[in-house]
């Protein structure tokens, strides 16, 4: 089920502007992989193009190759459409959907691509998902109210139980927890470490602790000074990319020093 | 200072100490602007009859002017600077909106007045098929028939085509394509009607000979009046969906398509609706057009948009004036009240869509 994901050479533009230069990364299936550096550096940016989110923006486009296992996802035949159904995304801003209930937000996949589910699988679906996303016992009386009455934290992880239950190969998060309070963030952490079972999982976070915490590997993307694009600057094992560095750039990063 | 003019607050002991402060400065109490204003429009209105010059528009404004004055003053006086401005603009806001209202509510009232005179069931009931011009008989219900199926053979005409060209505008279109529609969008909303009325009837002439106008040429007219409010009202809908919510759906892998269906149209459905709405009705009371193209003689109920002659509600009106009668005036006014009510009933029902489509907030 999980994949790997394998990225060479790649270039992403807005227009002519050269956001992120040059990548070339490994991703481990069942491993997380966490992002992190400063604001503005392309985290985001890069993270939208694993799943070709990247290029709903107009003007938008990439230059490079990113392989899903023996797959390039930027090869002409290749479906868009398809690469999301196999690898789903966490936004940094909770976005349910305002029409629907919590129930079917969560189900939302399934229901937006007419795909008809006996109504016990869809129960059953509906509450792993909750489960899995630990909202199932603050939202199991009220199913059916609207889910964009939640509070921000509950809509986040309503969104992460509306991309588990697709059950995509790989899971982007764009700081997941950005929104939620240190018990939520602790439940997805802990998420995380039992989704790696399956899933290649992909989080960018501002919070150190929280990668030396859930992730395998972290990759630290800098810019190489105001105006000219993002840049990995250095990816390896999280314990060493926090211990000791390769790069000074990284270490004074992580150490709170800047410049 | 202004430490005991405040009666409301007596009771509160504690704040005492705060309002040597100057957190609690004077207020005047609730009852006053309304009290004032009654006292104002007395006085003003004895002074008015004692001059022997009273009228109702006159007493309006001077008591109007006299409670702006006193009111700012005495809040002056009581409170302080912020709340006096604040005091004379609350005036000055109201005043605006009843002025505003004035030709609403005086355009209502009159005719409700003047229709209500002539609109009963028979009126609504028969047609003017064999009614002379000043016989005490004949009703508006063939004008209804030709004015519903001729507005909703508009409207089934340029909701599609209006939805779906800002669809394309807000979810496809890019480039010059979509500069040039909105252009003509633009362009085409300036038309005046009549000019639309016009286009149909040469229209018709090339495709069925003269003189075989008929309900469908006057559908047709209206369309191109009405598409292009649709497009813009529906375009306005359709960028205020957040980007987010495409984003959210297009990563569950959602075709696109099954995004602007399932995601986009249902969260707009109720913008769209009253937009759709207003199209209708800014439509339904159309005259020049419907003349040039429905025709202005028809007296019998035709529900045949494809043949013959067909009278609607402002058209009736139109030709009732022109003769000039009493009785026909009656007509008109009825006539007119009649037009009222049908939109008020559109404006009603959709409603009662929107409110079946919106996002079900309870349940
Ligand atoms: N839609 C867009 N159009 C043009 N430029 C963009 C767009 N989105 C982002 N950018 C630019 O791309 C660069 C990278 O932005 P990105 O959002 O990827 O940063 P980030 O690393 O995720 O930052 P943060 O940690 O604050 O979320 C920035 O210079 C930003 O201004
Ligand atoms: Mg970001």
């Amino acid at each position: 089920m999980s994949k790997r994901i394998d990225v060479s050479g790649l270039h992403v533009y807005y227009g002519d502007f050269l956001a992120v230069e040059d990548v070339s990364m490994t991703i481990e299936p069942r491993s997380v992989t966490a992002f992190i550096g400063s604001s503005g550096c392309g985290k985001s940016t890069f993270l939208r193009t694993l799943n070709r989110m990247h290029e709903v923006t107009p003007g938008a486009r990439v230059q490079g190759k990113v392989m899903l296992d023996d797959q390039d996802i930027y090869a002409p035949e290749v479906d868009p459409v398809a690469v999301r159904r196999e690898i789903g995304m966490v936004f940094q801003r909770p976005n349910p959907f305002p029409t629907m209930s919590i129930y079917d937000n969560v189900i939302a996949g399934a229901r937006l691509n007419n795909q008809r589910m006996p109504k016990a699988r869809a129960d059953e679906l509906v509450e792993r998902s909750l489960r899995g996303a630990n909202l199932w016992d603050e939202v199991k009386d009220r199913l059916n109210r609207p889910g964009a009455g939640l509070s921000g934290g509950q809509q986040q992880r309503l969104c992460i139980a509306r991309a588990i239950a697709v059950e995509p190969a790989v899971l982007l998060m764009d700081e997941p927890c950005s929104a939620l309070d240190p018990i939520s963030t602790l439940a997805i952490e802990d998420l995380i470490s039992q989704l790696k079972e399956n899933y290649t999982i992909v989080i960018v976070t501002h919070n150190m602790q929280q990668a030396a915490r859930v992730s395998d590997v972290t990759a630290f993307f800098n810019l190489a000074g105001t105006g000219k694009p993002g840049k990995l600057i250095e990816m390896g094992e999280t314990n060493k990319i926090f211990t000791k560095p390769d790069k000074k750039e990284t270490e004074n990063y992580i150490t709170g020093r800047f410049g | 200072m202004a430490t005991t003019t405040d009666p409301t607050s007596t009771g509160a002991a504690g704040g005492a100490h705060l309002r040597n402060a100057g957190l609690f400065g004077g207020t005047l109490p609730r009852w006053v602007p309304p009290a004032l204003l009654v006292v104002l429009a007395g006085a003003v209105a004895g002074v008015l009859l004692a001059a022997g010059a009273f009228n109702a528009p006159l007493l309006a404004v001077l008591t109007t002017v006299a409670y702006a004055v006193a009111i700012t003053v005495a809040s002056a006086i009581v409170e302080n600077r912020r709340r006096a401005t604040d005091r004379l603009v609350t005036a000055v806001v109201y005043t605006c909106f009843a002025l505003a209202m004035v030709p609403l509510v005086s355009l209502l009232w009159t005719v409700l007045v003047n229709g209500l005179q002539r609109l009963d069931g028979y009126f609504l009931s028969v047609s003017m098929n064999g009614v002379t011009p000043s016989m005490d008989a004949g009703g508006v219900y063939h004008a209804i028939v030709g004015t519903i199926s001729i507005t909703g053979f508009a409207a089934l005409i340029s909701i599609p085509i209006g939805l779906m060209t800002a669809i394309y505008l807000v979810e496809y279109g890019r480039g010059r394509l979509k500069q040039a529609i909105t252009f003509f969008v633009d362009v085409m909303t300036g038309i005046p009607s009549i000019v639309a009325g016009l286009f149909v009837v040469a229209l018709w002439m090339l495709l069925f000979g003269p003189g075989n106008t008929n309900g469908a040429a006057g559908a047709i007219s209206l369309s191109v009046l009405m598409i292009p409010v649709v497009v813009r009202s529906c375009e306005e809908m359709l960028r205020l969906v957040p980007n987010e919510l495409r984003e959210a759906s297009y990563a569950l892998g959602v075709p696109k398509w099954l995004t602007i269906v399932k995601v986009v149209l249902p969260t707009a459905i109720a913008g769209i609706t009253t937009g759709v709405m207003l199209a209708l009705a800014r439509v339904i009371g159309e005259t020049a057009p419907l003349i040039l193209t429905a025709g202005s003689s028809a007296v019998a109920i035709n529900w045949n948009l494809f043949d013959g002659q067909m009278m609607s509600l402002p058209v009736f009106i139109y030709s009732q004036v022109r003769m000039g009668g009493a009785i026909n005036y009656e007509r008109a006014w009825a006539a007119a009240l009649t037009l009222i009510l049908v939109v008020m009933l559109l404006f009603l029902l959709a409603r009662l869509v929107s409110r079946f489509f919106a996002p079900k907030l309870g349940r």
